[in-house]
């Protein structure tokens, strides 16, 4: 097996046992982009230069018998809304085409101190508006198990890279389900954190409130390794949570003897493809087969969830973007005054989806609407978070299906908006609430993959990571890699 | 028909901290264009703002001062509007929660005290300058400097409790005063770190009904306000008695012409889309920080004049002008400490001292003779070492030299002469001298003897004690 197709634990182990060096495991990366890249198409940098200098600072390293940390020399792939000191980071947008940033994110400093190497900065939809990755100026990004099929979205470049053999590793940014759906159509592992878990520093904003950036990994134990490098109160983000991070990893093993899971009724609509309901289903009879006790729980105001997020989501955008105006940096278009060219830059810079969530957002919080808008989208928040609160006293986790089907294809939802909202219905709720949710796969159906949800309690990652552990081992699903469009 | 005036002031007041609101640039004015930046100021994607607490202290002393209520529970909300001094297009403002609410101040017109209502005392971030070359019309461009982007600035909304142009600009002052008193700003409207614009309407004399209002802005001095709001005043009667009606709108003072012009009207007016700024978390205060910040808050201008009439018997006059600033007011203390006659003191600070300040363009502070200065010169006088009129070359010397008064007056001999026989030789060799005068002043010319005590003046080059010598005078004739 080649070297890209192994995880992070079994890289790190060979790196300790000088079996092999962090130039090799970059190389056999880089040799795996070169090959199916072009198929994917999901980098829109790739930093082959500083990535493997990156690994010889590693080898040197260890070379000197120096300790090294787990995700030492380990190529993984950024979205591009993360801010990269001196490398493009373009949010999948016209309008930030040339923009390079003159500082790093919290979590870019955070993995240069565990020695991870960046292989590349990957594709999404503009401003990590959609859930295809259909919405990037610079181009589709395919299902590396399907190339005629959607990767899922916005994090899309970031799934598919992890899936394809082209990053061990990736970050993505979660507003509304964008690191678990494509998680779930790529068949690798994704997990939002609870919101304020991961500093928001840097990751260019969507939707303040709503935003997290989270790992994507091939099983279940990286995805602890790459949160546990993330993790951690930072001064730097006013909203991120004074608590100590543990080690994630510590926990994983302890098995779901006892553990209490939710069935929220509501998640399982008539709405819900055969595939996604029987692997859901699959996934509860082989938690209850180790011992897990499933509890059926009723969340009455799932149904509001989506359009109070939409409602939120795009309000929060209207102003987050206000600052592309051609003024300062990224893209300018020309006019005669002040106003003309800021028309233009915007109409020129913006593509069709984040214009129109811009519009929705300006309406909603317009002097007459916001009460009946923006207003009413919070109360409904605040009823779903009461929801979950209620939910967790009773149980311990909540497993839901990750997404109502498996992947579409690449141009079937571009034209109806709404249908493509309706992806993100079992995903939304959990960024409302603020609430930690992974993705984990659930085996191929009809050649795709499919993907349940464990969802948390606020700062319990451990025990959703403890849960899609235990699923994950009881089926034959670990650190797969797709095939990625060879034939 | 006779009108009343109705007057509501909004001021923004830059607060001196060392750094900005939400980031660590340094505030500092005058600094070369766009080098107090960086990523957080100038809005680049990704950056989020972290409050600066000193902001949040700044903005309860001002309220306190103010005599608000501190809110235990206050927010930040961004106010949505696009310029191109905002580098994000929306500032981070605080709109339904401020910081404190209902407070008032008490001004002094015609001297009669009135008191004003405070609305409420807000958060808020400054916005960036633009740079055009020659006019704004004319100009193919604009430039943009930063480095006033994220200095924070306290706005401090009045109840309409104001009733003339006088009496808004007794309001400015003594709000300044306080501000001032209470360390919290520089208030140089010259520098922009006081800024001010104004509500104001007309209603008919007796009516508690509003009348329409306008929104003056571009009152950039104390000077500004008055002329601006009385022109306004004229301009707003003018349309009323021609039975027109008042138009809600925005107007600008034009300082050249003395006139207001009108910049948009209230269908042109924008909407902010106000909504609660999600990167950054509520401030909730508590009662004992509250308290903290009492009692660190310095005696205030209307506690230090009361103390300066009821303890040192100075009249209200004096009181006012010696505590309208903090500096001066502590100059007073300082010297009064120092053994120094309070109301000498008084005298010498609104005569001598005012005058050299002023002509010398310097601030108290800056003045070369310190209180401890000032108190020699004045036991010097009450000892009867000197006389008053000595007194005023001395300081001048000291003024110029920052030598202190005794050295001045042994350096070169200006010790009175109090010595009768000394007195005596010169007065007898003024009367030799002067046998027209002496005879006048036998007549009865009473203004003869004036004459007669200015030789002897002249001849001890002004250090003979003039009562002495006036005194002796008469004996000898
Ligand atoms: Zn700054």
């Amino acid at each position: 097996m080649s070297l890209y197709a192994k995880t992070i634990r079994e890289l790190n182990d060979k790196l300790k046992q000088k079996e092999i060096s962090a130039v090799e495991i970059v190389e056999a990366a880089l040799r795996r982009i070169d090959a199916v890249e072009t198929r994917i198409g999901a980098f829109r940098t790739v930093t082959s230069d500083s990535a493997l200098a990156q690994a010889k600072a590693v080898d040197a390293k260890i070379g000197r018998g120096e300790p090294i940390s787990p995700l030492a020399g380990i190529p993984g792939a950024i979205k591009d809304n993360i801010c990269t000191f001196g490398v493009p980071t373009t949010c999948g947008s016209k309008i930030l085409a040339q923009f390079v940033p003159p500082y790093n994110a919290t979590v870019m400093d955070r993995l240069a101190a565990k020695d991870a190497v960046i292989i590349g900065k990957t594709n999404m939809d503009e401003f990590a508006m959609g859930s295809s990755t259909e919405n990037s100026a610079f181009g589709t990004t395919r299902n590396p198990w399907h190339t005629a099929y959607v990767p899922g979205g916005s994090s899309g470049g970031s799934a598919a890279a992890v899936a394809a053999g082209e990053a061990i590793w990736a970050l993505g940014s979660d507003t509304g389900g964008s690191i678990r759906q494509p998680a779930a159509y790529c068949g690798v592992v994704g997990l939002k954190p609870t919101y304020g878990r991961v500093s928001r520093y840097g990751l260019v904003a969507y939707a303040s409130s709503l935003d997290q950036i989270g790992p994507i990994t091939r099983d279940v134990t990286d995805c602890a390794l790459v949160l546990n490098a993330i993790a951690g109160y930072d001064p730097q983000d006013s909203t991120s949570v004074k608590a100590d991070a543990p080690d994630f990893t510590a926990a994983l093993a302890a098995g779901v003897k006892g553990l209490k899971v939710g069935i929220p009724r509501e998640y399982f609509s008539p709405g819900l493809s055969d595939n996604v309901r029987a692997a859901a289903q699959d996934a509860i009879k082989r938690l209850t087969a180790q011992g897990a006790e499933i509890i059926e729980v009723s969340m009455p105001h799932t149904e509001y969830a989506l359009s109070a997020y939409y409602l939120i989501a795009t309000a929060e955008a209207s102003s987050n973007l206000a600052r592309y105006d051609g003024v300062g940096y990224g893209h300018r278009g020309s006019g005669n005054d002040i106003i003309a060219m800021y028309k233009k830059t915007r109409t020129e810079g913006f593509g069709e989806e984040v214009r129109r969530r811009i519009m929705l957002g300006t309406y909603a919080l317009s002097s007459g609407y916001y009460d009946a808008y923006y207003l009413k989208a919070l109360k409904v928040r605040t009823l779903v978070k009461r929801d979950f609160d209620r939910a967790f006293e009773q149980v311990d986790v909540l497993l839901t299906p990750t997404t109502p089907t498996q992947a579409f294809r690449v141009g079937e939802k571009v034209n109806d908006p709404l249908a493509m909202y309706l992806e993100d219905v079992l995903t939304v709720p959990i960024n409302l609430a603020g609430i930690p949710a992974i993705s984990v796969p659930c085996g191929l159906a009809d050649g795709m993959p499919v993907g349940v949800q464990f969802i948390g309690k606020p700062l319990d990652e451990a025990t959703i990571l403890r849960a899609a552990y235990a699923l994950e081992q009881s089926g034959e699903w670990q650190n797969r890699i797709a095939p990625a469009g060879e034939v | 028909m006779k009108y009343e005036t109705v007057i509501g002031l909004e001021v923004h007041t830059e607060l001196k901290t060392e750094s900005k609101i939400f980031c660590g640039c340094s505030t500092r004015f005058g600094a070369e264009q766009n080098t107090n930046v960086c990523p957080v100021c100038l809005g680049l994607p990704g950056v989020l703002p972290v409050l600066n607490e000193k902001v949040v202290e700044f903005a309860i002393r001002t309220g306190l001062a103010l005599n608000c209520t501190i809110a235990p529970f206050s927010k930040f909300d961004r106010k949505n509007y696009y310029y191109p001094d905002l580098p994000k297009n929306f500032q981070t403002s605080q709109y339904d929660l401020p910081i404190a609410i209902n407070g008032y101040l008490d001004i002094a017109v015609n001297g009669e005290t009135k008191r004003i209502g405070i609305t409420r005392v807000h958060m808020e971030e400054d916005a960036g300058k633009l740079v055009h070359a020659g006019t704004i019309a004319k100009s193919d461009y604009a430039l943009v400097d930063y480095n006033r982007t994220g200095v924070p600035l306290l706005e401090i909304v009045s109840e309409p409790d104001i009733r003339s142009p006088e009496e808004a600009k007794a309001y400015l002052e003594k709000l300044k005063t306080i501000l001032q008193y209470i360390d919290v700003s520089d208030c140089k409207m010259e520098e922009g770190s006081l800024r001010c614009d104004a509500n104001i309407s007309l209603r008919p004399a007796g009516s508690t009904k509003l009348g329409t209002k306008t929104e003056i802005k571009n009152l950039n001095s104390f000077r500004s306000v008055q002329r601006g709001l009385e022109y306004e005043v004229l301009r707003q009667t003018e349309v009323l008695e021609e039975g027109g009606r008042i138009i809600q709108e925005t107007r600008s003072w034009d300082e050249n012409r003395g006139i207001t012009v009108s910049l948009r009207s209230k269908e042109h007016a924008h909407d902010y889309r106000y909504f609660p700024e999600p990167d950054l978390i509520p401030i909730v205060t508590d009662e004992k920080r509250i308290q903290a910040i009492r009692e660190s808050l310095p005696e205030l201008p209307d506690a230090r004049k009361a103390r300066l009439m009821r303890d040192y018997g100075l009249s209200g006059y004096d009181a006012e002008v010696i505590t309208a600033s903090r500096a001066m007011a502590d100059f007073f203390d300082a010297a009064v400490s120092l053994g120094s006659d309070p109301k000498a003191t008084a005298n010498w600070l609104m005569g001598d001292m005012s005058r050299m300040l002023n002509a010398a363009g310097l601030s108290v502070e800056e003045a070369p003779v310190t209180p401890a200065k000032l108190a020699g010169l004045l036991a010097l006088i009450s000892k009867g070492t000197i006389s008053g009129k000595i007194a005023k070359t001395v300081f001048e010397q000291m003024w110029e030299t920052g030598k202190d008064a005794e050295t001045i007056v042994t350096e070169q001999g200006m010790v009175q002469i109090s010595d009768e026989g000394a007195i005596i030789a010169v007065i007898d060799a003024v009367i030799a001298a002067n046998p027209q005068s002496v005879a006048d002043y036998r007549a009865g010319k009473e203004q003869a003897l004036g004459f007669l005590v200015g030789q002897v003046m002249k001849q001890t080059k002004g250090r003979a004690n003039p009562q002495l010598a006036n005194k002796l005078l008469k004996e000898r004739i």
